[in-house]
């Protein structure tokens, strides 16, 4: 018989022992092989379009920010049909680590708060996901550059 | 109404289930229990211009349904006892708004149902009511909004991640002699084994789970061999796997031979790709209402036991960091 009034029966170190064993873990290597074939299309994609808008004449620069601008474009066309989830819960990294991600990110919470206004929902909820990459990335930018300035700079 | 034991409370006057009804998402209507349900909805949105709007419909359906199976007009019920999983409850008090039923909102997270159907029979017992309403829902997208990501953010799950069902389960009860009667009722303790991943809850709610059965068993003097079937929420094959593990070793039962889960039941995991199966309120709510509980009116399972399974955190304590308790409430019925 289990004596009354016992608290915990099993030490805590011991069931996160049991949870371990009993939960599968993620397929790693069909997950990187997805992201591996996926990103690398995305990114042959990308030097496609940098191909062709060279072609037409783009300069170096404005070239790339026009593969960037495509890529948004599409992803968020891809988000807003609600096609994008579907190719990314196979794609993992492969579609999060391109600008692909991050325009999701952004176009994602955008579609779902709508219900909530254009301003507070929309306006507000868009940065949920992309908002500390954008804090973080841009003071990691601004740290890096001061360092180039101060240190580097010929 | 009697204690027994520490844990369980008999209600002598047997107050039994009259009517029940099940209204689902159309993913629900596409698995294996489909044809039990009473409305699938084809559109999840429910005619709703908003998700958590759909979810209210949802409940609004099957509280309608299941007072009408039961031969009811709305002012015949004296007691709603309900619950979702959204901020301040608004499925449940949005969904029954307009039906003027005394309400008690109830939050019990993924548990609610079983608990509505403790206190409504605790109101019907005591002579609190003549006829007491239990219903419990939650939405997929309604849910995802609240505690993760955008529906069209493209994330990956965890295998042992499982799908919020979209579904609300309704049940009449009343003091009558024919149909499924309650026999106990067993309000589980807040236990926490220090689990933090939101995408492993059936982990989160498995020692609850064997908490309460073991507790439930030991105050009635009962034997797992003694249930048809004891029935857990929402804890997916990860948390199931847990819970047999956890029952035999800790506590000394072996309950394989008669556990199903809600979670398992509801979806075919590999078809369905929902990763360890289903959860929320609404997953034992529909599951109970449109499988259990008319197989126990039809004499195809005899004794029950339902241990309602219930995750507690919030999105704001997971994000403080905080561990994930949970709660296991537990209802036997006979038929």
């Amino acid at each position: 018989m289990i004596p009354k009034g016992e608290v915990l029966r099993m030490e805590k170190k011991e069931y996160a022992k049991r949870v371990e064993n009993a939960s599968p873990g993620s397929p790693l290597l069909k997950n990187c092989l997805n992201a591996f074939a996926v990103g690398g299309l995305i990114c042959t994609l990308g030097e496609g379009l940098f191909t062709l808008y060279s072609h037409f004449g783009a300069p170096e620069k404005e070239a790339a920010a026009w593969v960037c601008i495509t890529l948004i474009f599409l992803t968020a066309l891809l988000t807003g049909i609600g096609v994008f989830d579907k190719i990314a819960k196979h794609a993992g990294a492969g579609t999060m680590v391109p600008i692909t991600g991050f325009a999701n990110s952004m176009a994602a919470p955008s579609v779902e708060y709508q219900t909530e206004g254009r301003v507070l929902g929309t306006a507000v909820k868009m940065f949920t996901i992309a908002g500390p990459v954008i804090v973080y990335g841009c003071s990691a930018a601004s740290l890096y550059g001061m360092i180039y300035y101060f240190f580097f700079r010929g | 109404m009697n204690r027994r034991g520490k844990y369980v409370v008999t209600f002598p006057s047997l107050p039994t289930v009259i009517s029940t009804a099940a209204c689902v998402g159309k993913t629900e209507g596409e698995g294996p229990l489909a044809e039990y349900f009473d409305i699938v909805n084809e559109n999840d949105g429910v005619g709703s211009s908003t998700w958590e709007r759909a979810e209210a419909a949802l409940v609004k359906q099957a509280a309608g349904l299941a007072i009408q199976k039961a031969g009811l007009k709305t002012k015949d019920i004296d007691i709603a006892f309900a619950g979702d999983l959204l901020n301040q409850c608004t499925a449940s008090t949005f969904g029954l708004r307009e039906t003027e039923i005394p309400l008690a909102g109830l939050f019990g997270a993924c548990s609610t149902f079983a608990l509505a159907l403790i206190m409504a029979s605790v109101a019907v017992d005591g002579g609190l009511a003549d006829k007491a309403l239990a219903e419990a829902s939650s939405h997929f997208c309604s849910a995802e909004k609240q505690f993760r990501y955008p529906l069209e953010y493209g994330g990956q799950r965890t295998p042992t991640a499982q799908r919020t069902v979209t579904g609300a389960g309704a049940a009449v009860i009343a003091k009558e002699r024919d149909g499924v009667k309650i026999t106990h009722g067993m309000v589980g303790r807040v236990t926490d084994y220090g689990v933090t991943d939101m995408a492993n809850m059936g982990a989160a709610m498995a020692p609850s789970a064997a908490r309460t059965i073991a507790d439930f068993l030991n105050d009635t003097g009962s034997r797992p061999a003694d249930f048809d079937m004891i029935l857990t929420g929402d804890l997916g094959s990860v948390g199931s796997s847990l819970l047999n593990e956890v029952l035999r070793e800790e506590y000394g039962f072996d309950i394989s031979r008669v556990h199903a889960d809600c979670g398992n039941l509801i979806f075919d995991a590999e078809a369905q790709d929902v990763h360890a199966g289903g959860s929320g309120c609404g997953c034992s709510a529909s599951v109970v209402c449109s499988y259990i509980l008319p197989k126990m009116q039809r004499k195809e399972l005899r004794k029950v036991l339902f241990a309602g399974t219930g995750a507690l955190m919030s999105p704001l304590t997971a994000l403080q960091g905080d561990t994930i308790p949970a709660v296991t409430h537990a209802v036997m019925f006979c038929s």
